[in-house]
């Protein structure tokens, strides 16, 4: 979807920025230290006290759901409603652990894997053709990017119907492989790893290894990949997240026994009872290992979307 | 030698992007071509194709009240999502752009909604906006207002969806008018303010002119999603009747009805005319979008 690339000029500038401001994200400091000197306004208290408003409000939703999840269903369904955590919480896990109709456990295992695998695959298939679009010269490279840019346009779900039918014909339907197999690469992953292959990765260096008789795989492989490893850490916790929080595709094509976390959410909410407590208490469970992962890796993830944002 | 080395390289190029190639192919486009073909047949999820209709399906869909009421719905639910949310993005960037202290704090904090699923998302709101016991009702008791049964009117419904996609994205759209304004150089900022302009007037004659490109950027992604809105609406009414959006389907979207035609209905067909009227919706909006920037640029 990159507009700025697709019109031309614009590019260019950005991608000398690229992988400064990823390896800045990725962990190391170098790269922050000229914006911090820049000359910005600076921050009155006011916009303190502001921020600190819209980042209650974003947290609000949260907490809220952490405060039914510690109660018991008496409580919740009362006015005033409960502000604090309660002490239900280990208890009302339990139950959803224990629902036989959601299979938490299960869920959260087969989003792992799903999620896992889309990861990888996604990480190694961009990263190769990364390369290639930036490093190596062959006939049609730019058509084919122009091609790839244009395909970060097509949402897998407009596909949905025929995708269910081949699903169905090559015997896949209701498991886990067919919510995984369309995800095994990445338009933007592709675009992103190009972006930061054209800077991160001098021609010398690709060269000096050619003359040593390296082939295109070893290179890659030895030298290509590691020096590739900020912008696929990045690129693997974005898949990652937006893997585990798939809903629609997954909703449709797993079948009752294979569902996925999201899945178990919206079946353990669509009961005929209205077990808040429980319901939240899953919605917490499935919520939290992304949590972990966002203050874990917060600032390369903040980091990832500001840069895709640019180039996409 | 140089030319071996050159077809060398034309042969590992082509082989280090086929992988993205052959998975797109056969999971991306195949599927998209695939859905304008069944779309001109009457075509069931258990008869399998049945015949060849031609544009049938489409004539039907264009006096199909119920789509028109789910098209309705949906760009109801996105405008009354998308302009607050780009309004507060583009202000909150701003606010972003000031020497903070801890900084990444902050970005993480506008952040955080949107690592939430949105099927998690669906439920808590779902909850916050329940008619007897929710949140948002109590609240509105404290200010002495009514409470309001929110599924059950058009406007309510779309106004708490509405409020699901604003929570989830808006921190999303200011980070990356954050990265745009971070490009915006300093000099005019500088120059403007020994110029006497004032805060307010370097937000409109700089800031607003320079995010523009990343604004249509923003709006355009705003607007695939939007169209395809289907988890929040779903989830807000959880149930058996789920897909239909309401007991009137005052808040069924287009991407809501598709389904229902395909797995409830059965429908296959029918199903994939919504879906590919669906795309055409999305490629007109982005070739506007193309066109908008187009002449932006060449304005300057």
């Amino acid at each position: 979807m990159s507009l700025r690339t697709q019109t031309g000029g614009a590019a260019d500038r950005r991608d000398v920025v690229a992988p400064r401001a990823v390896d800045e994200l990725a962990g190391s400091d170098r790269g922050s230290g000229p914006r911090r000197r820049s000359k910005v306004t600076g921050a009155s208290p006011l916009m303190y006290v502001a921020l600190t408003f819209v980042v209650l409000l974003s947290a609000a939703p949260l907490y809220f759901m952490l405060v039914m999840a510690s109660r018991a269903n008496s409580d919740i369904l009362g006015i005033p409603p409960p502000l604090l955590p309660g002490d239900q919480l280990a208890s009302n896990i339990d139950r959803v652990f224990a629902n036989a109709d959601v299979q938490f456990g299960r869920a959260l295992l087969n989003s792992l894997l799903v999620a896992g695998t889309a990861t990888v695959a996604v990480v190694v298939s961009s990263a190769l053709a990364g390369f290639a679009f930036a490093k190596l010269k062959f006939r049609g490279s730019n058509v084919l990017l122009i091609v790839v840019v244009a395909t970060m346009m097509v949402p897998v779900q407009l596909g949905l119907i025929p995708l269910y039918m081949l699903m169905t014909k090559i015997g896949l339907a209701g498991g886990l492989a067919s919510v995984t197999l369309p995800f095994l690469v990445s338009g933007f992953g592709v675009f992103f790893m190009r972006q930061y292959a054209l800077q991160a990765i001098p021609d010398e260096l690709i060269e000096a290894a050619r003359v040593d008789g390296a082939s295109t795989l070893r290179i890659f492989w030895s030298i290509v990949f590691p020096a590739l490893r900020p912008a696929a850490a990045v690129l693997g916790l974005l898949t990652f997240m937006e893997r585990w929080n798939d809903f629609l595709w997954p909703y449709i094509a797993l079948d009752f026994n294979h569902p996925t976390v999201q899945v178990a959410l919206s079946r353990l909410s669509g009961g005929y009872y209205t077990d808040q407590a429980l319901v939240m208490a899953g919605t917490l469970m499935g919520t939290l290992p992304l949590v972990v992962v966002f203050i874990l890796f917060g600032r390369q993830i903040v980091g990832g979307i500001m840069e895709g944002g640019l180039k996409s | 030698m140089a030319r071996t080395r050159l077809a060398r390289q034309q042969g590992a190029g082509l082989a280090f992007v086929s992988p993205y190639f052959l998975v797109f192919a056969v999971f991306g486009l195949f599927p998209l071509v695939y859905t304008a073909w069944v779309s001109m047949h009457e075509w069931t999820l258990l008869a399998g194709k049945v015949e060849f209709i031609g544009l049938e399906n489409y004539r039907e869909l264009m006096v199909d009240s119920a789509f028109w009421r789910a098209m309705v719905n949906t760009f109801g639910i996105f405008v009354l999502a998308t302009v607050p949310q780009l309004v507060v993005a583009t202000v909150l960037a701003q606010m972003l752009n000031t020497r903070l202290r801890s900084r990444t704090f902050w970005r993480m904090g506008v952040l955080l909604p949107n690592v939430a699923s949105v099927a998690a998302v669906g439920i808590i709101f779902g909850m916050i906006f329940a008619r007897d016991y929710g949140i948002a009702n109590w609240l509105l008791g404290q200010i002495g207002l009514d409470a309001i049964d929110w599924r059950a009117h058009r406007w309510s419904s779309w106004l708490a969806i509405a409020t699901m996609v604003d929570w989830r994205w808006t921190g999303y759209n200011a980070l990356i008018l954050l990265a745009a304004l971070q490009s915006v150089p300093k000099e005019l900022y500088e120059a403007a303010k020994i110029d006497g302009a004032s805060a307010w007037r370097q937000f409109w004659s700089i800031t607003v002119p320079m995010l523009r490109p990343t604004l249509i950027f923003v709006t355009i992604v705003a607007t695939i999603g939007g169209i395809q809105l289907f988890t929040e609406p779903l989830l807000f009414n959880p149930g058996a009747n789920a897909i239909s959006g309401g007991n009137r389907g005052q808040f069924q979207t287009v991407a809501m009805y598709l389904v229902q035609e395909a797995f409830t209905g059965q429908r296959f067909g029918y199903a994939s005319t919504i879906a590919w009227v669906l795309f055409l919706v999305i490629a007109l909006v982005a070739a506007i979008n193309l066109l908008l920037l187009r002449r932006i640029r060449s304005a300057d």
